[in-house]
């Protein structure tokens, strides 16, 4: 998909909460410390924390590398599996404290892991359209993991905002963009639930691996482009083992995807999860350089984006703390203080 | 619960807006409907830059309710790079103590909410630089 006017990312903002649960004290309390764990930690919100806070410091930081008046925005679109409120957006919160009411868009988007690119998709339409000269997508998660389940080891809190604006005042270029979904149930959480099911075995084959290299696949087929014309990939990463083989599969060097795989670091990020790898690769990535971003999300489908860096980059890139700064801002926390910052305890 | 003034206060609660006297330029958090400077009624919004250091602090150890679960927790007079004084908790501390002078940067985080069915108050608080702690 190309829209009718060229656009691309004119800012980007990651966040990552301070605190981290290193898999082994999951696997200590739950697997005799046995267990071969899928990451080496994964961050924690903090208790005042949640995907409306998280996801207005990320935009501030966007909002502050476009260096834009954030009055100009026309939507502000927030997706995520982990909104604060049931019913009452977390977008109209969001954009009321970036100071971007009352003459924009605003709504939530949910599609599990990929809610942050399919609203990444629809700024890019809204924008590639005239419709708009700036819309804001933002991934964000506060993850559940049920005690003792696998994804507890991994459900992980943090993501990025992404702003969409013409091409000309871009810092990446959108080349292309392509989705591919179908109904499969890898993995659901009924309403009123508050943990998530998932299908084991089935999350991989027939969901991740499947929907990521078609997406992949068909982006770069229809582009002309074999996996060496990138400089870097990231993939929807939901422990560190299934992003390694898709890349592999797509034909990406483990040096390409190195900057964005971050999920050892900070666990799975759900919505968040490749936009903020995507934030990894923009704060180390040169002009000219050629990127790949597939994303993820249950239920289930894939976005895939075919980005160029621009010079802006260079100007744009120091103007908000990196997204390593937060990887780096580390306080790292036992299980009986995760169970507190993640309500798992009846009061 | 108070919506209404929960709603009316939202603007400088999410982002400091405060006001800037038309007359003197003094920079004022909270609004108010006079300069407390020059006693010129009408003010222009202003927007604070968040960034400020840590005047004095307590450690709240017994919180008043809709607070609890946040306990212990600090609350500073923060000196903003403007001005004005502005009370408010600190977050993110970590491990770390907070300290007198210590630069702090405002983030919008939640302050309570009203119980399980009520809406959640979002406000400023005030952490450490994220570079700072690294």
């Amino acid at each position: 998909m190309v829209p009718n006017r060229p656009v691309g990312i004119v800012g980007y903002g990651a966040y990552v909460p301070r605190y981290r649960l290193p898999a082994s004290e999951v696997a200590r309390v739950w697997a005799g410390g046995r267990d071969e764990v899928p990451v080496r930690e994964k961050s924690v919100p903090g208790l005042d924390e949640d995907v409306v806070t998280m996801s207005i410091e990320a935009a501030r930081h966007a909002v502050a590398r476009a260096n834009i008046d954030p009055r100009l925005i026309r939507a502000v679109w927030v997706g995520s599996e982990s909104h604060p409120y049931a019913v009452k957006p977390t977008s109209t919160i969001v954009a009321e404290a970036l100071g971007a009411v009352p003459h924009t868009q605003a709504a939530d988007w949910e599609f599990a892991c990929k809610a942050g690119t399919e609203a990444l998709q629809a700024a890019i339409g809204l924008v590639g359209s005239g419709m708009a000269r700036y819309a804001l997508s933002i991934g964000m998660d506060t993850a559940q993991g049920r005690p003792g389940d696998a994804l507890e080891y991994t459900a992980a809190a943090g993501g990025a905002a992404l702003l969409v604006g013409p091409a000309e005042e871009s810092l990446a270029t959108l080349n292309a963009s392509y989705s591919y979904v179908t109904d499969t149930p890898d993995f659901w959480r009924r309403a009123e639930e508050s943990y998530p099911s998932h299908g084991d075995r089935f999350t991989g084959e027939p969901a991740y691996f499947r929907h990521i290299s078609a997406a992949g696949q068909h982006l770069m087929d229809a582009l002309g482009a074999k996996a060496g014309d990138y400089r870097w990939a990231v993939f929807h990463q939901p422990n560190i083992k299934f992003p390694q083989r898709v890349a592999k599969m797509l034909g990406f060097s483990a040096e390409q995807i190195a900057p964005g795989l971050l999920v050892g670091d900070i666990g799975n990020v759900y919505a968040g999860s490749c936009i903020i790898g995507l934030t990894g690769i923009l704060d180390v990535a040169q002009p000219g350089e050629r990127i790949l971003m597939v994303s993820y999300g249950s239920g289930a489908g894939s976005d895939a984006f075919d980005l160029t860096v621009t010079d802006r980059i260079e100007d744009s890139r120091d103007r908000a703390p990196l997204t390593q700064d937060y990887i780096r801002r580390r306080t790292q926390i036992d299980y009986a203080t995760y169970t507190r910052y993640r309500h798992k305890l009846k009061t | 619960m108070e919506l209404t003034r929960h709603w009316r206060l939202h603007n400088q609660r999410y982002s400091l807006v405060g006001e800037q006297c038309d007359r003197c330029g003094a920079r004022l958090f909270p609004p108010r409907d006079v300069c407390p400077e020059c006693a010129e009624p009408a003010q222009e919004l202003f927007t604070f830059s968040g960034r400020g250091q840590v005047y004095s602090y307590s450690t709240v150890y017994s919180a008043p309710e809709g607070y609890q679960e946040y306990a212990p927790y600090s609350v500073a007079l923060v000196q903003l790079e403007e001005g004005p004084m502005v009370t408010a908790q600190l977050t993110d501390l970590g491990d770390d103590k907070p300290e007198i002078g210590m630069p702090v940067e405002m983030v919008t985080r939640r302050l309570r909410a009203d119980g399980d069915q009520g809406v959640i108050v979002y406000g400023y608080k005030f952490r450490k630089h994220v570079k700072d702690i690294i």
